[in-house]
This record gives C-alpha cells, structure tokens and sequence, in this order.
C-alpha cells in the first residue's frame, strides 16, 4: 500500500482549469487561422506565456485563472470537489512545450512544424474544455513507461 | 489561411470523436480475459514471467500474490488501484472504492504508485491511471476498469467476484 507520491498539496477548483481550456481552445484556434501573420505570433508567443506562467510559477499566476477567480468564480455556487493542482499543472507544462515549438516555428519559418504543434495544443485544450479530459496527464505514464527505471526485471 | 481552417476543422472533429468515445468507454469494468487479450498486442514481448511478481494460474487468469502487491490480500476480494500524481479521476476513484470496501465485508482496496512500480505496470499492460483490478479471494485478476469507474458497476462487479 504505498501512497502516491504529491507535490506539497495545493488544490484547486476543477472548474478554473476548465474555464483557462476553454479560453486556451479559442487563442489556439485563432492563432492556428492567423498562422503566418504578426498577430498569430503574438498570440502564440502570449499562450506560450500564459502556460508557461502556469507550469512554472503556479496556476495561481496563470492568467486565465486569474480572470476565473475574479470574474467567474464569484457568481459560480460553491466548489463540491477540490482537486489537486499537480495535474491540471503539469498540462500546462506540457502545453508550454507545444507552444514554444509552434513558436520557434512560427520565429524560423518552419510553418509545419508550428501547425502541428499548434494542432497537438488545440486538440488537448479542446478535450480538457469540452470532455475535462487531461491528455497531457495520460500520456504520462505511457511515457513513464517507454524510460526504463523502476526497472526490477532483467531483460 | 486555407491551412489554417482545415487543420482547425479536422482537429475540432478528430477531438470530438475521440472525446465521445472515450466518454462511453471510460470506467467500464470488462472480463479480465478480455482485457488482457488487448494488452496483449503490448505486452507480448515483455520480459519473461517473474514468479515472484504474478504468476498464471491454472485456469489462464493471472494472479497477484501479496508480495508483487506489497499489501495483503482481502479474505474475499482485492480492489487494486494503480494510480499516479498527475491523475484527476484517481482521487474520485480513491473514494468509491473505500467506500466500497468499507461496504463489503471481507475486501479490501489496495492503491499503487504506478510510478514506483513499473515493472508491475507493464506486466500488467497498465497504461492509464486510475486502472482498477479486480482480485478473487487467491488473487486471480477476474475484472479490470481504466478511468473513473461508477459506483453501482463496481459493487455488481464485485459481487461476481466474490459469487
């Protein structure tokens, strides 16, 4: 019986990822039709902020939560469930690698490269607003899985 | 632009479905012969069978003993939870299954780091958390669930198990 190893507990109204998806699903979507103008990279470059704010310095920072906490939350019932920020964290992890690749493509011209990684984005976001599907936290151990460690059986 | 919308439309359709599915998938506790059929494709060239770890018993369906699962066994019945840290439904899960246990007499729930235990992970051809197991009473896996299971299905399904 081992407990699941967490970060120090921080949790969250699941409904505040949800609403950042849903804004996350419309920029990615509107930068994928703005894909080879200067307002497609700037609003790249603004998610990429926006989940690296998220990942890295805490959901409290990220902007999108920000705007649920003080404009949505408010006029919202009460939580039922909390949840534990670990995850909702790491998809925003995960979505600032895709949105730093779309933006090193937009930046270098490799405008493929910055579709499907802007592709792979929107269709995260997308489940997470539309489903509350976390693809970035199932692929997690589908990746744990393929690096060895934790290994105890010898080929 | 062009580009743009039609990426756009086939994402938003390809999500859609995908969500759909998986909506309808989720949860469900299937046969454990079943399952592992699927796995299967997976897991075949997977490392020899380790006793210690799970063994197959005679009659095909594979076993968990107390020492591969680091808990003891419940006299009629073992709910094994795999879980991670970067799980949304695992804390849901947590909670109907010790509810569960708490209800049936004679089960227990036994919760476990998929992380610190790959090796189990990919024997068992786990590939998402929460993933439940459904042990009898000599820890053969009868039934097994990925994601969030509902309550009712998992005490008729338990209720097989211990039958």
């Amino acid at each position: 019986m081992t407990a699941v190893a967490c970060n120090p507990r921080v949790e969250v109204d699941p409904r505040g990822p949800r609403f950042g998806a849903a804004i996350t699903t419309v920029v990615l979507a509107a930068s994928l039709l703005l894909v080879g103008t200067t307002a497609g990279i700037v609003l790249v470059a603004w998610q990429a902020l926006a989940f690296g704010l998220g990942a890295f310095v805490g959901l409290h920072a990220q902007p999108y939560g920000l705007v649920f906490r003080s404009v949505v939350q408010p006029r919202l019932a009460p939580a039922r469930d909390l949840e534990d920020a670990a995850a909702p964290r790491f998809a925003q992890g995960v979505g600032f690698a895709f949105a730093a690749v779309a933006l090193a493509g937009l930046l270098l011209g490799l405008t493929t490269v910055a579709i499907v990684a802007l592709a792979l984005a929107l269709a995260a976001a997308f489940l997470n607003a539309a489903f509350g599907f976390c693809l970035g936290c199932e692929m997690y151990l589908l990746g744990r899985r393929l690096l060895p460690g934790g290994q105890r059986v010898a080929a | 632009m062009t580009t743009g919308v039609l990426v756009l439309v086939a994402v938003l359709a390809l999500a859609t479905a995908f969500g759909l599915w998986r909506r309808r998938s989720d949860g469900r506790i299937r046969e454990q012969a079943q399952a592992s059929r699927r796995a299967a494709g997976v897991e075949e060239s997977a490392e020899p069978a380790d006793i210690h770890l799970a063994t197959m018993a005679e009659h095909g369906g594979e076993v968990l003993t107390e020492a591969a699962l680091g808990a003891r066994l419940g006299e009629r019945a073992t709910l094994v939870q795999f879980s991670t840290a970067f799980c949304q439904p695992c804390r849901a899960t947590r909670r109907i299954l010790d509810e569960v246990s708490t209800m049936v007499e004679g089960t227990v729930h036994v919760e476990i780091d998929a992380e610190a235990h790959l090796d189990l992970v990919r024997r068992l051809g786990v590939r998402r958390t929460p993933t439940v197991l459904f042990l009898d009473a000599d820890g053969v896996i009868v039934k097994r669930a990925s994601g969030l299971p509902r309550k009712a299905d998992v005490i008729a399904a338990l209720g097989e198990v211990i039958a």
